[in-house]
């Protein structure tokens, strides 16, 4: 990686009257394939890079990034920067971190597969593999939304005018299959997947495909209900949502512009004493782990949510400051500068498992799919799309498809009253199934 | 700052790469030309910028620039797309070596794409691209904005206003010959405001745009009624009460909530789920799915909108297709792969988010047509329901056609009046019988004001909807007040 090009913008950054600068520095190659009704479908190779640059003009700052990195670009892109940076307005509580706080040594996380990689021929066989698994499990899987394998693996730099510099790397790898069940001229898809940094550790193609056409088979014969108020069981994929809508509702720039509905919360109870929810960016080999944030500072285990009580928000420099908090070094690097992201994120596991939270349900409502973006989160008021399995004498009794659920997140989150031991870090947000006493499920 | 605009695309890749149309075609013809079905070269210079104020002021501005090239090779039903972000000969024929391993793995179907010839549209030439214009009266608008939302209320605690302006440069060559470009301004206003009364808080957003110039916004008091907007739904939405639950009558006002159509049977009509058989609309063709007062078109040549397009990005020129006629299924979107699978033409709805993506069939401005009734009388006809006028997103499984779309601004009908505001609450349907329960359609169609992008299979496009204020029998609201 050409971490001097990085160290040179900057470089001209200062020469062009920049006081201070950053940048982040991303190449990567990408490798996806779909294999579809058992023929290939797609194969798509692709290399990236892409320079992003912050610059500050005393208090006052701009973004810009590129991905032509020759030399006339590049001047020309922090020539635009720096002029930009002078139009903004000044702000007390702009600027980089203080450079001390700056992480001394990079921890190797394990993030980087060193295995070799594999041919395209191995790597469609793997997704028709899925694939064929999925379309062998039942005659009713009829069709296909197709099998995708896909990799990538990239390097991240991260310098500053002071002169810091320092990087990683990392590869990632997917599966993930998509078939569709149809019985009586209904159809229904549903998908399952698997995720890894390692390819050895991505999930066996057959059983992924398996799991996927469980999924879409039990969907068949689905029902609308009629409206109603009961407790509600949400499965570890939807669970999962809840708990990245809390984590954008603490997150710095949700708070400072007051548009959270966590907004002076900070150390109070949120939800049930059952809840505890934890970001962890040291996780090795995890999903979501970085070893250093989007501004060079540690990153570490942050508790979110401490037995129902908010313990920490999600901050960067520059919200920290303006809230008067130290970041938790969060800060993530986009387009448009700098924002707030989680690592690892998970809802801790409880003692109940999955099967006894059902079973402790006389009449309620499993949710395996959640569509459509009603959660607004300045109130915290929660309506979202549902399919999942109807819940009759503690036992899954059949589909269920167009209805909703519906409540607050506050009085969700207070009314949780199981939570599973089913926790599997399967994805970068992660949580186990999860039980809320009564919720609003509208139907017909 | 750029002097894009002056320019045309052709020269523009020849001045700043070296890359003629003429390259472009000798790398596919030593690639790709005879091996495989069809093939094409993309080539896309894109800059964008965007300035935000918060708290008073404009505290951020950023600038991007991205540019790179797609090369796409096509042999049946199979696709083999490379891309890079250096445009270079050496990459161009690297790229085209890759994509072109899809059609060494088997035969190809022997039908060759047959070029789209048409005649690209004049949509939206500008006197001045909106990226191009001043930033100190993009920052001095801002500013103006601010202080009228501010001033409209005083429970008006923030206000949060950007401008996004855009332009991309594109040009695509075609295995058989053919070489089109096009230059793409766009441009969006955007305002949030946010209330307090006590401790109770509320969000409002308003805006638009379109492929227009940045004086769009000062033009018809544009932007004070963007900012008079976001004020107005904030403060409302203080007094909302709980949305209702179940099945009732629901009147959706016109523009925005033209989000149905788009949800409920756009995704379901584009050509890849059809061929594939896995929309819940496949096969439908020629039979009734709404009901007789509704006619859905899809068309991508409206001047300056949001979603039109002179050419679609595989070069066919976009056109107005109708989807629903009457109420019986008419025509699909397609691109060209799946235009040339099926037998259809392709209708100029080839789309892509950038270089880095394949096209997929994608909608431009999909609007239902006017119908008889004054919007008025269609609220009084409602004894009891919910009239929506503003939404936030939507969603849609398209294999078993339950949608989605969230109401940010909605009220209830009592005794055909329109009575108390009511919380966000979702809508839920199914797609195919969505549109049978419509039982009138207003005269008052309008699209909406140039906010909107889709989102499919991970590529983000803007596109447009529309719609007249239309009353729709039985659907299922997803509110708490049981």
């Amino acid at each position: 990686m050409n971490e001097d090009l990085l160290v040179d913008v900057l470089a001209r950054a200062v020469q062009r009257g920049a006081t201070a600068a950053d940048g982040f520095l991303v190449e990567e190659r990408r490798f996806a394939t779909s294999v579809r009704m058992g023929e290939i479908e797609t194969l798509h190779h692709s290399s990236e890079q892409r320079l992003s640059l912050r610059v500050f003009a005393g208090r006052a700052s701009a973004a810009a990034s590129t991905s032509d990195l020759s030399r006339e670009s590049l001047d020309r892109v922090v020539d635009e920067a720096t002029a930009l940076a002078k139009i903004t307005a000044e702000d007390p509580h702009a600027g980089l971190p203080e450079p001390g706080a700056l992480i001394a040594r990079v921890p190797d996380l394990d993030l980087e597969d060193a295995a070799a990689d594999i041919a395209p021929e191995e790597k469609i066989e793997i997704a028709r593999r899925a694939e064929t698994a999925a379309r062998e499990t039942d005659p009713r899987i009829t069709n296909s939304e197709g099998a995708e394998y896909s990799d990538r693996r990239a390097r991240y730099a991260y310098a500053t005018s002071h002169g810091f510099v320092k990087s990683y790397a990392t590869t990632g790898y997917s599966i993930a299959v998509s078939p569709i069940a149809s019985h009586d001229g209904e159809m229904q898809r549903d998908y399952w997947y698997s995720t890894a940094r390692k390819r050895a550790r991505l999930e066996d193609p057959v059983a992924v495909g398996r799991t996927a056409a469980a999924r879409a088979l039990r969907r068949l014969g689905a029902r609308k209900m009629k409206t109603v108020e009961v407790p509600v069981i949400f499965d570890p994929e939807t669970a999962a949502s809840l708990v990245r809508a809390i984590a954008g509702a603490a997150s710095g720039p949700s708070l400072y512009r007051r548009a959270s509905f966590l907004l002076d919360r900070r150390g109070t109870k949120i939800a049930s004493p059952s809840v505890t929810i934890i970001d962890d960016a040291l996780v090795p080999a995890g999903l979501g782990s970085r070893p250093f944030d989007g501004e060079g500072l540690e990153t570490g285990r942050t508790v979110l949510v401490g037995e129902g009580v908010l313990e920490s928000y999600l901050l960067d420099t520059y919200s920290a400051r303006k809230l008067g908090l130290t970041s938790t070094h969060h800060a993530a690097r986009d387009g448009s500068g700098v924002s707030v992201s989680t690592t690892n994120l998970m809802l801790l596991p409880g003692k109940a498992a999955p099967k006894d939270l059902i079973g402790s349900v006389k009449n309620g409502f499993y949710v395996t799919e959640l569509i459509g973006f009603g959660v607004n989160g300045v109130t915290g008021d929660y309506s979202r799309g549902a399919a999942g399995q109807w819940i009759e004498n503690g036992e899954l009794a059949y589909p269920v498809e167009e209805v909703t659920v519906a409540g607050n997140l506050l009085e969700m989150l207070s009314a949780i009253d199981g939570v599973g031991d089913d926790l599997v870090l399967r994805d970068r947000t992660v949580a186990p199934t999860v039980r809320i006493s009564r919720m609003v499920v509208a139907g017909t | 700052m750029t002097d894009l605009a002056s320019t045309r695309p052709e020269s523009f890749f020849s001045d700043r790469f070296n890359i003629t149309a003429g390259l472009m075609e000798r790398v596919l013809g030593g690639n790709l030309v005879g091996k495989v079905d069809d093939a094409d070269i993309y080539l896309e210079y894109r800059i964008n910028e965007e300035l935000l104020l918060e708290e008073g002021t404009v505290k951020k501005a950023s600038r991007h620039v991205s540019q790179g090239a797609g090369v796409r090779a096509q042999s049946g039903t199979r696709t083999g797309y490379a891309h890079t972000d250096e445009i270079s000969i050496k990459n161009l024929d690297e790229a085209a070596r890759q994509a072109r391993a899809i059609a060494d793995r088997s035969s190809t179907s022997g039908v060759v794409a047959l070029a789209s010839r048409g005649r690209p549209h004049d949509l939206y030439s500008l006197a001045e691209p909106p990226i191009a214009a001043d930033l100190a009266r993009k920052l001095d608008l801002l500013k103006r904005i601010d202080a009228e939302t501010r001033a409209a209320d005083p429970r008006i605690k923030q206000v949060i206003a950007s401008i996004a302006s855009e332009e991309v440069v594109m040009l695509i060559a075609t295995a058989s010959g053919w070489t089109v470009g096009d230059i793409r301004p766009l441009t969006r206003l955007n305002v949030t405001a946010i209330a307090e009364d006590g401790a109770r808080r509320e969000i409002g957003s308003y805006g638009g745009g379109g492929r227009v110039t940045f004086d769009f916004f000062l033009e018809e008091g544009r932007w004070r009624r963007f900012a008079g907007e976001a004020a107005r739904q904030a403060v409302l939405k203080l007094r909302a009460v709980d949305a209702p639950a179940g099945t009732m009558t629901v009147v959706l006002g016109p523009g925005w909530p033209g989000i149905l159509l788009h949800e409920a049977i756009g995704h379901g009509l584009e050509g890849d789920f059809n061929r594939k058989g896995t929309s819940a609309f496949s096969g439908r063709l020629g039979q009734r799915v709404a009901s007789e007062l509704v006619t859905v078109v899809d068309d991508g040549t409206i001047p300056n909108r949001r979603g039109s397009l002179n050419v679609d990005d595989e070069g066919t020129p976009t056109g107005r297709t109708v989807l629903i006629e009457n109420g019986i299924l008419t025509g699909y979107m397609q691109d060209r792969l799946n235009a040339r699978l099926m037998g259809m033409k392709p209708t100029g709805n080839g789309r892509r988010e950038s270089y880095a993506h394949a096209p997929m069939p994608r909608m431009t401005n999909t609007f239902m047509l006017a119908g008889p009734d004054d919007p008025a009388d269609i609220l009084r006809s409602v004894k009891n329901g919910l009239y929506a006028v503003t939404f936030g997103g939507g969603q849609v499984d398209i294999t078993n056609g339950k949608y989605v779309f969230s109401a940010s601004e909605a009220y209830l009908i009592e005794d055909g009046r329109v009575t108390a505001p009511v919380k966000g609450a979702t809508l839920i349907g199914n797609g195919p019988d969505a549109l049978t329960h419509v039982s009138r359609v207003g005269r008052d169609l309008q699209l909406d004001e140039g906010v909107g992008t889709c989102g499919k299979d991970g590529q983000s496009v803007p596109v447009g909807v529309g719609l007249p204020t239309i009353r729709v029998d039985g659907m299922t609201v997803g509110g708490t007040a049981v």
